[in-house]
């Protein structure tokens, strides 16, 4: 299988760490990774913006970019949703463009989402140790796309990891791109609200799978002086896949 | 009458900052709403396949606006038939003459009134009162409401911003309860207080929850038992209806009455559902011997033609602001409107004015709970980017906004220059202001993420620049 990552912005300039882990675990599981180097946003922050026209000519650029990709994987459920959901939308009154976008939406998957639903790898031939508790937030725009447990099921697949469900999981961190600067009252008091049930579930390590929402609760919790660890999945699936095959070396 | 509305702030962002302030305030709406999602979630597999049934419903609703003429055309017939009398205002303040008049004409001295959001929207209560008519307020929530001379924060459950000890000191002061913490206790001394109203009431008023067109039926839902007092005791019924609120069939009420109660409480059914065609007839034990609707359309037919129509599927079950984590955040005044919340955050602008309230589209983080909850998708979020598009068309867009998204635009559709920009934001913002891979004081706007938590530096190294190694060394 070959797969085009689509990184994200966020997720290049800010947590390219994850998209090295991406990389790495499609690799393990045999999927052919290459990387459509003129990529850059999907133009979600002019669309949320109300910046309609411009968001329609970034969106245009990324059509391009992943128009000769057979699949697209992309580690942020928010940037998958854009390209799903609004990508046909914004251009239904234009046949062509709305046929290539059309196109891109069905050939673009969220990570988990990948792994879950299209590549099903067999995870028996892994031994995936992970030790420790975690927590997982839920990223709001997994909504649109049909997503509900599908990470949680991948995390409880780690050998020694403790999973501890999240009060109100599902519910915003308050990030909401322009909005957590338009809006910093609503957005602060929800993300401190996030923070405090975090807390309560006493975990170490904090599950979250969009760069967004990392970069909003993360940011909370070091201001509160909260230590945690905040990791995306694929970081965790990585981790543990390297270890196996460490073992398997020393073995 | 009540100034409440008249004294908030009006600027939104005071009314936000006041409403986070308030002590309590959001951890008991953040309570009272998550029953009400917890119960809707888990009541609605009992329709067995709950999706399908909520798109046949706003297929029913669609079909129905884009028939609204034939169809209304036939509920008014249909009630003139069963001897109602039908009367249309095309604004608010027709609505609130023509209701006044029934009174006058008939010597009406007091009302009794079940809960109504179209009648909130016209504030009837404050214009009867004007005219010299006593109005009570008989749903409890609303009545507390009416006796603190305070405003309904919520579609369904109107008075979810106080706590029990606050409604104890109200009906303490106003009639005269000794103080009690005893929900029961207070609702018995609501039901004492309210009994003599109903009793002598010349008139009654209700809203109209569903208008069957077939039958000519107006449907409403109460669970206090309050609605059935107040649309059978009086000798005139008066139900004020906004013009969306018909559906062709009593197959299609059907439809919908499966949702609502699912969707507002988590209840299987309201524990009333009345269904009122016309004034009492010969040999009937009770009934209004009156029975008016008034139909209002108060720039619904304005909606009706542009491109927000699907709001006007709304049939007022509040499960989208029990699902909003802002609504749960700041309730239901600081909104400024009648309707809060998400679906408050479409219809207050569409119906008072865009550019007066051009705050509430914009402040939603866009997390798309509202749809996942919304028993007839509307497509909410949607339309809060819609929006924010139309106000920018419309010059309500900060002109440095619109410059930055310029530049933006222009910088994304390089590579180069989006390289370029982000190693400038790293070097200089980063270099200059970062301690140990953060920002905690960033220069304006950033200001306002770092005010409420801290920003992360960028990587050293974006992915971008990572790609070439892991290709060499896979």
């Amino acid at each position: 299988m070959k797969v085009s990552l689509f990184v994200t912005c966020l997720t290049d300039l800010f947590y390219p760490d994850v998209a090295v882990s991406v990389v790495r675990v499609l690799r393990r599981l045999g999927v052919d990774v290459d990387f459509p180097k003129q990529q850059t946003c999907c133009g979600q922050p002019a669309l949320n913006s109300g910046c309609g026209d411009d968001f329609r000519a970034v969106a245009a650029r990324m059509i391009d970019v992943f128009e000769d990709s057979e699949l697209v994987v992309t580690p942020s459920g928010s940037c998958c949703s854009i390209v799903r959901e609004y990508f046909p939308v914004t251009f239904k009154d234009d046949p062509i463009m709305h046929r290539r976008a059309v196109a891109l939406a069905a050939k673009t998957f969220e990570f988990i989402e990948f792994l879950e639903k299209k590549l099903r790898p067999d995870w028996s031939k892994w031994d995936l140790e992970f030790p420790g508790v975690a927590t997982y937030h839920y990223s709001c725009h997994l909504r649109g796309i049909g997503i509900t447990d599908e990470a949680i099921r991948m995390l409880k697949r780690f050998r020694g990891l403790e999973y501890r469900q999240l009060e109100k999981m599902d519910q915003c961190c308050g990030f909401g791109g322009t909005f957590s600067v338009k809006y910093g009252e609503i957005s602060g008091a929800m993300v401190r609200d996030k923070v405090a049930n975090i807390r309560k579930t006493g975990a170490e390590i904090l599950v979250v799978n969009d760069g967004g929402c990392t970069m909003n609760i993360a940011g909370a919790c070091r201001r509160e002086g909260f230590e945690i660890k905040v990791m995306h999945i694929a970081q965790m699936i990585d981790q543990a896949m390297a270890a196996t095959e460490q073992r398997r070396l020393v073995s | 009458m009540s100034d409440a509305h008249t004294t908030a702030a009006p600027d939104f962002h005071t009314r936000v900052v006041e409403a986070i302030a308030t002590p309590g305030l959001t951890a008991a709406i953040t309570r009272a709403t998550l029953r009400q999602y917890e119960g809707r979630k888990a009541i609605l597999p009992e329709l067995g396949r709950p999706l399908e049934i909520r798109e046949l419903a706003a297929k029913i609703k669609d079909h129905t606006l884009a028939n609204l003429d034939r169809y209304l055309s036939l509920f008014v017939e249909n009630v003139q038939r069963n001897g109602g009398q039908v009367h249309f205002a095309r604004t608010g303040e027709q609505a609130c003459r023509i209701i006044a008049q029934i009174g006058k004409d008939r010597g009406v001295r007091r009302i009794v009134k079940v809960k109504s959001m179209a009648s909130e929207e016209i504030h009837l209560d404050h214009a009867l009162e004007a005219d010299g008519f006593e109005v009570v307020e008989t749903d409890l929530g609303e009545f507390i409401i009416q006796i603190d001379h305070d405003r309904p924060s919520h579609i369904v459950a109107p008075v979810i911003h106080k706590t029990t000890p606050q409604i104890a000191r109200i009906f303490e002061r106003v009639i005269g309860t000794p103080y009690t913490e005893d929900p029961q206790m207070l609702t018995m001394a609501a039901r004492a207080y309210l009994r003599e109203k109903f009793r002598t009431a010349d008139m009654g008023i209700c809203g109209c929850n569903f208008g069957v067109a077939e039958t000519g039926t107006v449907c409403i839902v109460t669970n206090e038992g309050n609605g059935r007092y107040c649309t059978s005791r009086p000798k005139v019924l008066v139900a004020l209806m906004g013009l969306e609120k018909v559906v062709p069939t009593l197959a299609d009420l059907a439809v919908m009455l499966k949702l609502l109660a699912k969707s507002a409480t988590g209840q299987r059914l309201t524990t009333y559902t009345n269904l009122m065609t016309g004034p009492k007839r010969p040999g009937d034990l009770d009934g209004p011997e009156e029975f008016h609707v008034v139909i209002m359309d108060r720039g619904r037919t304005g909606i009706l033609a542009g491109e927000y129509r699907e709001v006007l599927r709304c049939i007022r079950c509040g499960a989208c602001l029990n699902a909003c984590p802002v609504y749960r955040t700041i309730g239901g005044h600081a909104y400024g409107g009648v309707y809060p919340g998400p679906i408050g955050k479409l219809i207050t602008p569409l119906l008072e004015g865009m550019c007066e309230h051009k705050d509430l589209p914009n402040a939603s983080s866009l997390c798309g709970a509202c749809l996942d909850a919304c028993p007839v998708q509307i497509p909410i979020p949607e339309f809060l980017i819609r929006m924010r598009d139309d106000l920018r068309q419309r010059g309500q867009m900060h002109w440095f906004q619109r410059l930055a998204f310029r530049m933006w635009r222009i910088g994304m559709k390089s590579k180069f220059l989006y390289s370029l920009g982000s190693r400038m934001g790293h070097i200089f913002l980063d270099g200059l202001l970062a301690r140990d891979g953060w920002h905690s004081k960033l220069p304006p706007p950033g200001n306002v993420w770092t005010d409420q938590r801290d920003f992360p530096a960028m990587a050293p190294r974006p992915f971008h620049r990572m790609w070439k190694d892991l290709q060499e060394n896979p």
